[in-house]
């Protein structure tokens, strides 16, 4: 199939008609010289182009939690938020420990067809933190794993940490740690601050998150090897990855889109009112001061990409008292807007910025290939078009997730995408699953 | 008077002094022969307690059933929560049976304004959590508006576990609402973290702020606090933050001593400091009743008068 995007503004530059042919992005040119004969012809006059987005966390939930989502409806998410790849978190039942189950979640991802499904294997076997999963078969199966994670738990153990970051350097791998020392978070509800204190919810302070990752930053340099950290949640984490990679450290970070738009004071003040668990999460929301920090570690590049962390749950497991809730919210398809939102609106970053670090760095650190653009001749035809003067009104009654646990909603976001490709073939049209 | 009461920071200093002087009304028919009052006659007030508290659950009992209105009481052992039912089940199973007030306690902070958003009738917060015990705050309001007269400027000491103590929230609130200067005290382990907000002072020396208070208010230590490293013995939390009869005797003459119950005797509060004649631990306890007299009535019957004018 062929087609032709016409006046579709690259990254936020001047128009251009972009032809997709075969899989791959054939020509780029000024408008109305590009030759869309036989060609389906799109119009994309005010759209922006961007290379299709990778996120490196999205939990799908299949096997285990069909319920909740599956990787049918998650990677429909996905597409119409704009993403033509994503990495599926290991903590599905049974566990993303064995080469078995990440070809499993692989296969399902290629028969949905709506985008990449890159899985993460777990570092340790069942997530137990005591002893390695077979990194290496999984590394060597169909799935090429590359991206190795406990997250929902963090590798708290020091001796098992190093042993991981050493053995992934075989493969070229990555540990994504979920950093959060446990015995300071024992039934942590919340940020620790003034709102929990007011509240009356057991604190997760932010030094729990920054003792493991300078730990962590440390290990990696002792053992010259790759880490990533996951959602990155406070200004402290900041200052200690750009302290790391100021030694030149090959230590790589992410941060959700909520901990880029939300703090904790929604836990005692929303429109649903105090105690609504939709604002539960973990990493919590922390308070203006780090979503300030974030947004500006997020500009200068400290923290390489933006991770959704989409955590699909159930009604039942939200409509509770808050210590009963399950911690997590979705964001596939909600991501790009929130992103514009709190990055490009603010004028911290522009959409080339939105494009290397929704994009073309996550594809980087998964070692994903054929993902992260850029958008020239002879590349593969993954890229998003985005409507950026839309406004709408989040409403999860229509999200293709099978979960409605978003804390955006009511709220009004800038930005829809408009049409997804996935190697030249759309998974989103007319902002419609094709 | 609002809806529900699930926090006092929702009280204005007007709703406050309703409640109290309600209460100081409703305290006339408690001396009676027969303390039975017909204004909540055919109201359903429903008793659901997620924690043991047989205390507070028999206290709300007895002033629900002195209003004349049916209570039933739904206790969670022992019942479908225990087999797993949700709070939000629980709360539209109560809707469905038509009750005008439900007093919760439940052991999650936020439970009592999570239930608000599914029942049509009151909510009382009978203690969440870690968070807030309203009545609790009120009716010791109310013990020392009896003791002490108006609470403008008069300076209350509350002594102990801080974090973790609904009681000590909610009397901040009402406390400073009503004109009081508070004074927390505790270990450091035991206060929040980030308390710069909060309207009282706080202080980790008890000895210091003994002589200047008309109110020492002693919480009770929880037994899992002293595994947990919270401080390094009972002994040593006794030592420096237990009442004994020494620091009773630095306190000034007319300053009064108060408890929540139920108390450790020995640990935050000596035996002979507890039965002493300044102490209002028992007194704390009928006025218990006739506050959340006043708190039902004025959720439930609004603007009528409390006392008929057929007594």
């Amino acid at each position: 199939m062929t087609y032709l995007l016409k006046g579709a503004r690259v990254l936020g530059g001047e128009p251009k008609d972009i032809l997709l042919k075969a899989g791959y992005i054939a020509e780029i040119g000024a408008p109305g010289e590009v030759d869309g004969t036989g060609a389906g012809h799109i119009d994309a006059s005010g759209l922006i182009a961007l290379p299709g987005l990778v996120d490196l966390h999205t939990h799908l939930r299949e096997p285990g939690r069909e319920d909740a989502e599956t990787v049918e409806s998650g990677t429909a998410a996905a597409a119409l938020g704009g993403f033509t790849a994503v990495h599926a978190m290991a903590n599905t039942s049974p566990v993303a420990d064995t080469a078995g189950v990440v070809e499993q979640v692989w296969r399902l991802g290629q028969e949905a067809g709506h985008c990449d499904v890159q899985p993460v294997g777990a570092v340790t076997s069942g997530l137990a933190g005591r002893q390695l999963a077979e990194l290496g078969a999984m590394a060597d199966s169909a799935a090429r794993v590359r991206v190795f994670s406990d997250d929902g738990v963090c590798v708290s153990d020091a001796v098992l940490m190093r042993r991981a970051l050493e053995y992934v350097k075989a493969f070229d791998g990555v540990v994504a740690q979920h950093a959060q020392e446990p015995r300071l978070t024992e039934g942590a509800q919340m940020n620790e601050g003034a709102v929990s204190g007011r509240l009356g919810l057991t604190g997760w302070p932010a030094v729990a998150e920054e003792a493991i990752i300078a730990r962590d930053c440390l290990l990696a340099a002792h053992v010259g090897s790759r880490l990533h950290i996951c959602h990155v949640s406070t200004a402290g984490s900041v200052e200690i990855i750009r302290w790391a990679k100021s030694k030149g450290w090959d230590v790589t970070a992410e941060v959700t889109p909520h901990h880029l738009l939300l703090t904790d004071a929604f836990a005692e003040d929303s429109p649903t009112g105090p105690y609504n668990p939709i604002y539960k999460v973990n990493p919590p929301l922390r308070t203006r001061a780090d979503v300030v920090a974030l947004r500006e570690a997020l500009a200068d590049g400290t923290i390489d990409c933006v991770a959704t962390d989409h955590a699909p749950h159930p009604v039942e497991d939200k409509e509770t008292e808050w210590p009963a809730a399950a911690m997590g919210m979705i964001g596939l398809e909600t991501a790009l807007s929130v992103v514009q939102e709190a990055m490009v609106e603010t004028g911290l970053l522009d959409w080339a910025g939105v494009a290397d670090r929704m994009s073309a760095r996550p594809a980087r650190i998964g070692r994903l290939d054929g993902h992260g653009g850029p958008l020239k001749p002879g590349a593969p035809a993954n890229l998003t078009l985005l409507d950026p003067a839309t406004r709408w009104a989040v409403d999860p009654g229509g999200f293709a997730s099978k979960s409605r646990n978003t804390p955006y909603q009511g709220m009004t976001l800038p930005g829809r995408v408009v049409a997804t490709f996935l190697r030249g073939r759309p998974t989103v049209l007319e902002g419609k699953l094709t | 008077m609002m809806r529900h009461l699930l926090s006092t920071a929702d009280l204005s200093r007007d709703d406050a002094l309703l409640i109290l002087d309600t209460a100081e009304q409703l305290a006339q028919v408690s001396g009676r022969s027969i303390k039975k009052l017909p204004t909540l006659r055919g109201r359903t007030v429903v008793n659901l307690f997620f924690e043991d508290s047989t205390r507070t659950r028999i206290s709300f009992e007895a002033a629900a059933k002195r209003l004349s209105a049916d209570v039933i009481n739904f206790s969670a052992k022992g019942s479908s929560v225990s087999k797993g039912e949700s709070l939000k089940d629980t709360a539209l199973t109560l809707q469905a049976m038509g009750a005008d007030a439900v007093v919760i306690r439940h052991g999650a902070s936020g439970a009592p304004h999570r239930l608000a958003n599914w029942v049509d009738g009151s909510v009382v917060n009978a203690g969440d959590g870690t968070h807030e015990h309203p009545t609790q705050a009120l009716l010791d309001a109310f013990t020392m508006r009896r003791r002490l007269g108006d609470l403008d400027g008069r300076r209350v000491t509350i002594v102990g576990d801080v974090l973790h103590s609904r009681v000590a929230r909610s009397n901040v609130h009402l406390l400073h609402t009503l004109g009081a200067e508070v004074t927390l005290v505790a270990p450091p382990t035991l206060l929040p973290v980030a308390m710069g907000d909060w309207p009282c002072e706080v202080s980790y020396d008890f000895d210091a702020v003994l002589s200047k208070s008309d109110v020492v208010m002693m919480l009770r230590v929880q037994h899992e606090r002293m595994n947990a490293s919270y401080f390094p013995s009972a002994r040593e939390y006794s030592r420096r933050y237990g009442l004994d009869p020494e620091r009773l005797g630095r306190m000034p003459e007319e300053a009064i001593v108060m408890h929540p119950g139920p108390m450790n005797r020995g640990m935050e509060i000596a035996a002979e400091v507890a039965d002493c004649a300044r102490s209002t631990i028992v007194e704390q306890v009928t006025n218990g009743v006739t506050v959340r007299m006043a708190v039902l009535y004025l959720l439930l019957s609004g603007s009528e008068p409390a006392i008929g004018g057929n007594q």
